[in-house]
This record gives C-alpha cells, sequence and structure tokens, in this order.
C-alpha cells in the first residue's frame, strides 16, 4: 500500500512538470503585455519597458521558465505581477472559499445522485426513473449562468429566504481563522452566524452541484442495472432478504467503483471549474482569482494557481484510487 | 416492502425534509434578517453602508495602482490637496485652506489645513505634504505610474515639471516649477495624490498598500480580497459633522446582473455599473432609486490612418458620415448617453460647440468615398470590443450597427472580436482597420483627452489609431504650459477644429454611467471621475 502511495506521488513530478510546460507556453503565446496591463492606459513607452526588465519579462521564455522551477523548487511560487504580493501569500483565502464550495456542492451532489440513481435502477421504466432522468438530462445541459440569476431571483428577492451573493452576512463578518467560514464561526461558537454562512452556501452550493448531481445519478443508474443483474443478486433476493439490503449493502458495493471515479473526477473539476458560479455569486474562490489574473497575464498567478488546482486534482485522484480498495477488497495495490 | 409501497415512503420523506429545511431556513430568516439588510442598516445604531461593485481593488496604497476600483476605497481614507467639486472637476480647498500660484506660474504657494491628524494620530503638516512628494519623486513607472503621467517624469529627469517642493512653514508648502503646467492643480487632486501617513509608509514600506493611513473621513479595517473592504469612521476627521455613517463595506460582485438582484434583496445599499437596460427597472422600483453619474468619458470608433484606405481624410470624414449616431445611442445606450462630435465630454472647459458634427448622411458618404476613388467601396475589418465599459455598453452590438451603416454606402465591414488584452495589444499595434474604443477621463482637463489619445507622442500607446499632426501637436504643447485660461481653452478650441476635419475618429457617444441605490440612502453624488467621496453620505 505505501509503496503504491509512493510510486504515484513519484509519478505526480512529471505530470506536474509537464502541465507547467505548458501552461508557461501557452500563456506566453497568447498576445498581450502584463506591464502594459499593469500599468494601464496612461503608462509611458519607457515606463512599461522599465517594467518588463524589472519583471524578467525581456529574458528568453527558457530563462524564464527555469527561474520559476527554481523558485517553485524552493517553494517558491512567484509574486503576483499585479498586486505585488507572493502567490503563496495570497492563494489560501481563495482556495479555501472553493474547497469550502466545492465540497458542500459535492456532498449535495453525492447523495441526492446516487440515491436518485440507486432508486431509479431499482424502479427501472416506472415513472420515478423517467423523471429522475429527465431532471438529470435538463442538469447536465443546464446553463449555470441561467439557473444561478433563476435561483437567486426565486430565492432572494421572491421569497426573500436566502442571499442572493457573498460568503457571509458582510455587516456581521466572520472572524477568519482557516478560511473555511464553516469551521470558523464553529470555533467560535457562534451558531447564528454558521447559519448565515450556511445560507449563503446554498444557491451556490446547489448551482455548482447540478451537473455533477445529474451525472453521478445517471451514472450510477448504469452501474446498479448491471449489477442487478448479476446471480449473486438473484441469489441474495431468493435467500429472502429484503430488497433494501439487496440494493442498499450487496449490489451497491460492486456497482460503486466507477461512481467513485466519477465523483473524483467531478470533485477535481469543480475546483477549478467553478468560475461561472463564482462569477455569478460574487464568491471569491480560486476560479475567478485565476480566470481574472488571465485578464491581467499576471504570469505567476495563472502558473501557480494552476498549479495549485491540478495538484489538487491529481491528489483526489490518488485518494479516490485508495478508496476503491476499502470498498473492495479484492482490488490489491501492489 | 413492494416496489410501490418503497416509492411512496420515499416521496413522503423528501417532502418531510424539504419542509423542515424551508422551514429552517425561513426561521433563521427572520432571525438573521440578512434579506432585509437595507432596513437593518438604518433601524440599528450602526449605519453601514454597503457598495456593490464589479470588481476588487488592486491596492489601497493609491499612488501605486491604476484603476478605478482601488480609487473607490482611497478616495476616502486619502484625502489630497486640493479637491474636485462636488459633481465636477473645478477645483476646491481640501487639505490645503489655501493656495496662491505666481504670476509666471512657476511657484504655488499651499497654505494648510491645522489640526488635522492621520489615522495613526501622526500630525498632518507641511513636512508630511514635502515626505509623500519626496516618496513619489524618487519612484519610477512602475512604482508610482500616476506620477510620472501627469507630472512628466521622477526625480531630477527633466520631464519632471516639480522642481521642488519646500516646507516653509509648519502649514505652508511651497511647490516650485520647471515650466508652468496649465493643469496642474487639478492633478493634484487626483485621488493617487492623497497624502498619506509618512509615519506609516515609512514604517510598511511595499506593504502601505495593505494597511493605508490617511486623513481621510473613513479608516482602514479589514480587506478580504475578491470580496470585501471594509472602512470605518475616523472619529477625528477634520471636516465637522462628517463623516455620517459608521462603517463602508465595499463588495466585488462581478456579474452585473446578480450586483442588481443583490441591490433588490436589500443586500447592498449601492451598486455600481448598472447597465442602461436596467436603468427602467430601477425607476420603476419605488424602493430604489437612480443615479446618474455625470458624463466624463467618450466611446468611439477609432481609425488606423496607416491602413489603407484609411490613411485618406475623405474615406474617414466619408465613414463619419455614414454612422447614424443617434440610433446607436437611442438602441444601445438606452439615450443615457449624448451624441459625440467631439473628443472631449461637453463638461470640460474647452470644449468646441460650435464644430458643426459630420451628420448621419450616407448619399454623402458614398460621394466622399467616390472622390477618394473607391465608389465600390471596399472590405475591412471592425474590432467590436468584447468587455463592456460605461463608454460603450455592448460594442458587439454597436459594431453590428456600424457594420449594416457601412453596407449601405457599400463598405463591407467583418466584425472580429479578441480577449481584451489581446484587443488592446492588438489595436495598440495598429493591426486593427477600425475599432471601436474609449476613455474616461482622469483630471477633467482637455490635455487627458486630446493629447493623451491624439497627440504623436502618444502613438503606440493611447493613440491608436497613429494619428499624426505637427499643427495639432503644436497646439497641444503650447496649450499645456498656458496659465491663460481663456487663451489656452482658445487652443483646445483649435485643436478640435483640426481633428474634426482629418477625422481619425468617429466620435460616437458620452454616456451617462448609472448607478442604484435604496431609498434610503441620501446625499449620495456621483463624481464623473468614478471615484466618489461617501463622507457626507446618510442612510435613513
Amino acid at each position: 500500500m505505501l509503496h503504491y502511495i509512493g510510486r504515484r506521488l513519484l509519478q505526480l513530478i512529471p505530470v506536474l512538470l509537464g502541465m507547467t510546460f505548458i501552461v508557461f507556453m501557452i500563456i506566453r503565446a497568447i498576445p498581450g503585455d502584463p506591464a502594459q496591463v499593469i500599468l494601464g492606459q496612461q503608462a509611458s513607452e519607457e515606463a512599461i519597458k522599465a517594467l518588463r526588465t524589472n519583471l524578467g519579462l525581456d529574458n528568453p521564455w527558457y530563462i524564464q521558465y527555469f527561474d520559476y522551477l527554481k523558485g517553485l523548487v524552493t517553494g517558491d511560487l512567484g509574486e503576483s505581477l499585479r498586486t505585488r504580493t507572493p502567490v503563496v501569500d495570497e492563494v489560501w483565502p481563495y482556495l479555501a472559499a472553493t474547497i469550502e464550495l466545492s465540497l458542500f456542492a459535492i456532498i449535495i451532489a453525492v447523495i441526492i445522485g446516487i440515491n436518485a440513481g440507486i432508486i431509479s435502477a431499482w424502479f427501472q421504466n416506472s415513472w420515478f426513473d423517467y423523471l429522475a432522468m429527465i431532471i438529470a438530462l435538463i442538469g447536465v445541459s443546464m446553463p449555470i449562468f441561467w439557473l444561478g440569476l433563476m435561483n437567486q431571483w426565486i430565492f432572494s428577492i421572491e421569497l426573500g429566504i436566502l442571499p442572493t451573493t457573498g460568503r457571509e452576512n458582510v455587516r456581521d463578518p466572520v472572524d477568519v481563522i482557516t478560511g473555511f467560514y464553516v469551521i470558523d464561526t464553529l470555533i467560535a461558537g457562534d451558531f447564528n452566524q454558521l447559519s448565515t454562512v450556511l445560507k449563503h452556501l446554498v444557491l451556490p452550493g446547489t448551482a455548482l452541484a447540478t451537473i455533477p448531481m445529474a451525472i453521478i445519478a445517471r451514472m450510477t443508474r448504469s452501474s446498479m442495472l448491471e449489477v442487478m443483474r448479476s446471480d449473486y443478486v438473484r441469489t441474495a433476493r431468493s435467500k429472502g432478504l429484503s430488497m433494501f439490503w439487496v440494493v442498499y449493502k450487496h449490489a451497491l458495493k460492486n456497482a460503486i467503483i466507477p461512481v467513485l471515479t466519477i465523483i473524483g473526477l467531478q470533485m477535481g473539476l469543480l475546483l477549478g471549474g467553478a468560475i461561472l458560479t463564482e462569477t455569478i455569486f460574487g464568491w471569491p474562490g480560486i476560479g475567478r482569482y485565476i480566470y481574472e489574473a488571465i485578464g491581467f497575464r499576471d504570469y505567476p498567478v495563472i502558473q501557480s494557481g494552476i498549479l495549485i488546482v491540478a495538484f489538487i486534482f491529481v491528489m483526489i485522484n490518488l485518494f479516490v484510487d485508495l478508496l476503491y480498495g476499502l470498498v473492495d477488497p479484492r482490488i490489491k495495490y501492489d | 416492502m413492494g416496489k410501490k409501497k418503497f416509492l411512496s415512503w420515499a416521496f413522503l420523506l423528501l417532502l418531510l425534509v424539504s419542509t423542515a429545511l424551508y422551514g429552517c431556513s425561513s426561521d433563521n430568516g427572520s432571525e438573521g434578517g440578512e434579506g432585509e439588510g437595507g432596513s437593518e442598516g438604518g433601524s440599528t445604531e450602526e449605519k453601514t453602508l454597503i457598495f456593490g461593485r464589479g470588481g476588487d481593488s488592486v491596492s489601497l496604497d493609491p499612488i501605486t495602482v491604476t484603476d478605478g476600483e482601488s480609487f473607490k476605497v482611497t478616495k476616502n481614507v486619502f484625502d489630497t490637496l486640493v479637491n474636485f467639486g462636488e459633481q465636477d472637476t473645478e477645483i476646491e480647498p481640501a487639505l490645503a485652506s489655501e493656495w496662491t500660484p505666481s504670476e509666471d506660474g512657476l511657484t504655488y504657494t499651499f497654505t494648510l489645513e491645522e489640526g488635522v491628524k492621520f489615522h495613526d494620530g501622526t500630525d498632518f503638516n507641511a513636512e508630511a505634504v514635502v515626505k509623500n512628494f519626496e516618496r513619489w519623486a524618487a519612484g519610477d513607472g512602475e512604482k508610482f505610474p500616476y506620477y510620472g503621467s501627469m507630472f512628466g517624469g521622477y526625480g531630477d529627469e527633466e520631464g519632471n515639471v516639480i522642481e521642488s517642493v519646500e516646507a516653509t512653514g509648519d502649514y505652508e508648502v511651497v511647490f516650485t516649477l520647471k515650466r508652468p503646467q496649465a493643469p496642474f492643480l487639478k492633478n493634484l487632486a487626483m485621488s493617487p495624490f492623497g497624502i498619506a501617513s509618512p509615519t506609516a509608509f515609512e514604517e510598511a514600506g511595499d506593504a502601505f498598500g495593505d494597511n493605508p493611513v490617511g486623513t481621510g473621513p473613513f479608516k482602514f479595517v479589514e480587506w478580504k480580497r475578491n470580496d470585501t473592504i471594509t472602512i470605518e469612521k475616523f472619529d477625528d476627521y477634520w471636516v465637522d459633522g462628517e463623516p455620517k455613517l459608521d462603517q463602508v463595506v465595499f463588495r466585488a460582485i462581478p456579474d452585473n446582473s446578480a450586483r442588481l438582484n443583490a441591490l433588490l434583496s436589500g443586500e447592498i445599499d449601492l451598486a455600481d455599473g448598472i447597465t442602461p437596460s436596467d436603468g427602467a427597472t430601477i425607476e420603476g422600483d419605488e424602493n430604489l432609486q437612480l443615479f446618474e453619474r455625470p458624463s466624463m468619458n467618450v466611446g468611439y470608433l477609432g481609425m488606423t490612418v496607416t491602413r489603407e484606405p484609411f490613411d485618406d481624410p475623405k474615406v474617414r470624414q466619408a465613414v463619419n458620415h455614414a454612422i447614424d449616431k443617434q440610433a446607436i445611442v437611442d438602441a444601445f445606450f438606452e439615450g443615457r448617453a449624448e451624441v459625440a462630435k467631439n473628443p472631449i465630454p461637453p463638461v470640460i472647459s474647452g470644449y468646441n460647440d460650435s464644430i458643426e458634427g459630420y451628420d448621419y448622411n450616407p448619399e454623402r458618404a458614398k460621394e466622399l468615398l467616390a472622390e477618394a476613388g473607391l465608389a465600390d467601396g471596399f472590405e475591412m475589418e471592425l474590432y467590436a470590443m468584447p468587455v463592456p465599459r460605461p463608454y460603450m455598453p455592448d460594442g458587439q452590438k454597436v459594431a453590428e450597427a456600424i457594420q449594416k451603416n457601412l453596407a449601405d454606402v457599400g463598405v463591407t465591414a467583418e466584425i472580429v472580436s479578441f480577449e481584451w488584452a489581446t484587443y488592446l495589444e492588438k489595436a495598440a499595434n495598429g493591426e486593427a482597420d477600425a475599432f471601436l474604443l474609449g476613455w474616461t477621463g482622469d483630471n477633467g482637463d482637455a490635455d487627458n483627452f486630446l493629447y493623451a489619445l491624439l497627440d504623436q507622442d502618444n502613438v503606440g500607446t493611447n493613440n491608436y489609431t497613429y494619428y499624426e499632426s505637427q499643427e495639432l501637436h503644436d497646439v497641444l504643447i503650447q496649450a499645456q504650459s498656458e496659465v491663460d485660461e481663456d487663451v489656452r481653452n482658445d487652443l483646445y478650441m483649435q485643436a478640435q477644429e483640426i481633428i474634426h476635419e482629418d477625422a481619425p475618429w468617429v466620435p460616437l457617444a458620452h454616456s451617462t454611467p448609472l448607478l442604484a441605490g435604496g431609498k434610503n440612502v441620501i446625499n449620495f453624488k456621483a463624481h464623473p471621475t468614478g471615484s466618489d467621496k461617501l463622507a457626507s453620505v446618510d442612510l435613513e
């Protein structure tokens, strides 16, 4: 097991290295000059030249790339060209905001998605099955932009029960300790604030959960259908076990492996792909941080931001791979 | 358990859970009361104004940045020596209660307010002013960009118009200039030149932008990046009775519709960047009010004069005649803009109202094209702005309208668009045949439009059209150091005539940017520069 983890971690190095290289080349291939963007339209030619030299943008690309790698080895993710703050120092609040939101979303997606999938498979071709799969189909193809704004309209403006945007009631701000507001309010023991923070999670969380929920439901359904037809399920049934136990204990165990893979992938996607949700709901997460950095050609932020997200993505997948063994003892890591 | 039975149970459970959830959330709604945030602000003792805007600030050390979102905050944390008028760019006293320019316009003597304190308790005096200017002059274009672009250079450089800044008394400062600079006072009133506490910036160094200390009506409290910036009332503010509010929170909500939703639900009290099409919604809502920011901008279609056939002034004039500006203003600015005929908006002194703008006249356009030997028209690329700006709410649609107008006179325009930074770079490189762009003034001076956007010195930076005219250059340079206001205005009128004749642009519109707020917001006056002082704003 440890051997396996070690090998997987070693494999990470070429993956991440290759990724830094690709990102590095792509952002330099697109036109647009960071110095110009930073200094604004007023800037003089000389000021822009001076800034380019100062930022090291005059060096050939391979020197810039090796400088960047050198920094990475020593834990230096570079300094934002725009805010002049080291990425390491400013990235955590964004990352925490996104992780909190993604976890919330994936929990919703998993609970509802898996159950809807199971029930659909169990009662295949029933009205529930049709309804759930139609909703899932709509969910997969739902434009988040539209859904988000509609939910804001219904739940905030018309019903007045949920806030439209942001992470907290800014009139009663959360004292940041970990950056996860749910945990921070728990530490502070302020349950009023905790409920406000949770309410702020609901709209962006469900908007973000929609697509993974639909995908998980469809995946669970098809995987369950296959397992339900297998002999051991029939045996279990004929032994007189209740259908509920057969489905949730025996069948699910075998059907869950591909679903776990999907959950892992979706969780990774949520981390980096929440830009739209973060924009509509004014969520100060890492997707927006990187996205805005692209507009400003803030090279170090783009590079390191993507590197961090990719790293988490890979780690989640490793974690999922390890989960397989837990769910299905037949799977061995050698 | 039968299939049917299970399904019914599951359904019932689902119903129960959702009812419980709903009940729970509406309970909290009445306790935590965020949905009714707007009225809550007025009823409690603490008056907190929440200002929703499109983006976060870059830094709160105003001299280090160039973006409007930073100035929106620093305007309320720092004071400048002199200030702009409430809703115009006339110069008024601020930290300097009086000033006297010398006859030749080379020295300015400022008398400072006494008894003013910085938020950290440091005394504001002549010494503090000198230290601020010393700090800025010792910088460069990278550290303090606006100092160089407004005063011409740094330190001992010949371009730096400020020869020296001396404290001639505890509360008297004398500025000596190398040559007269007509917009000198207007420059001093700009947000980047807010006077900072010397104790604080000497101690903090580069980190000053995260912990700004000024003399302004509000002091800095907290910054949650990309989310909120909180400032609170400075009890020792030197202006009696100000500020009225206890706290102001600037919240970044990038999406325009979401920001409007937040305003409608009462989570924010003021919203910037209201699109013209939402203007009517707000006017129709009895809980809201609409604020108009006096226009100090121009949206235009630039033609790159180095590219054929736009090297021929006749072709550029023809394009001017071909475009129906009024229709564009009506359709895409919802009438909340004025049709432009000059590169500067009418509020700016020196505006030439006697110029007769090119009227919408396709026939005349065809004639001019024929005179230029292009009776059969030509093909061109038209750059459409990918981002909305106050001066161009929807670049794509404006481009489509122009495309249609051009087709009517036989010109085939292909609309292209790029991501914003790419767009600006391509336009700056002169790669566009014609492009949509605009400008919002920094200090309300004509120089800040005409010289910045159309002088030959600025080709490749802000003069995207590559238009060069020695005649115009001479006039603009002369105007820069002319201290007699009337003579100076005459020069700018002349300049506008030259530009009108050469027609490197089709000036399209001077738009009125919109903001909206709850009915309980009183005394909010939107400033044309885009940064609003909130000292006298109150909540009912």
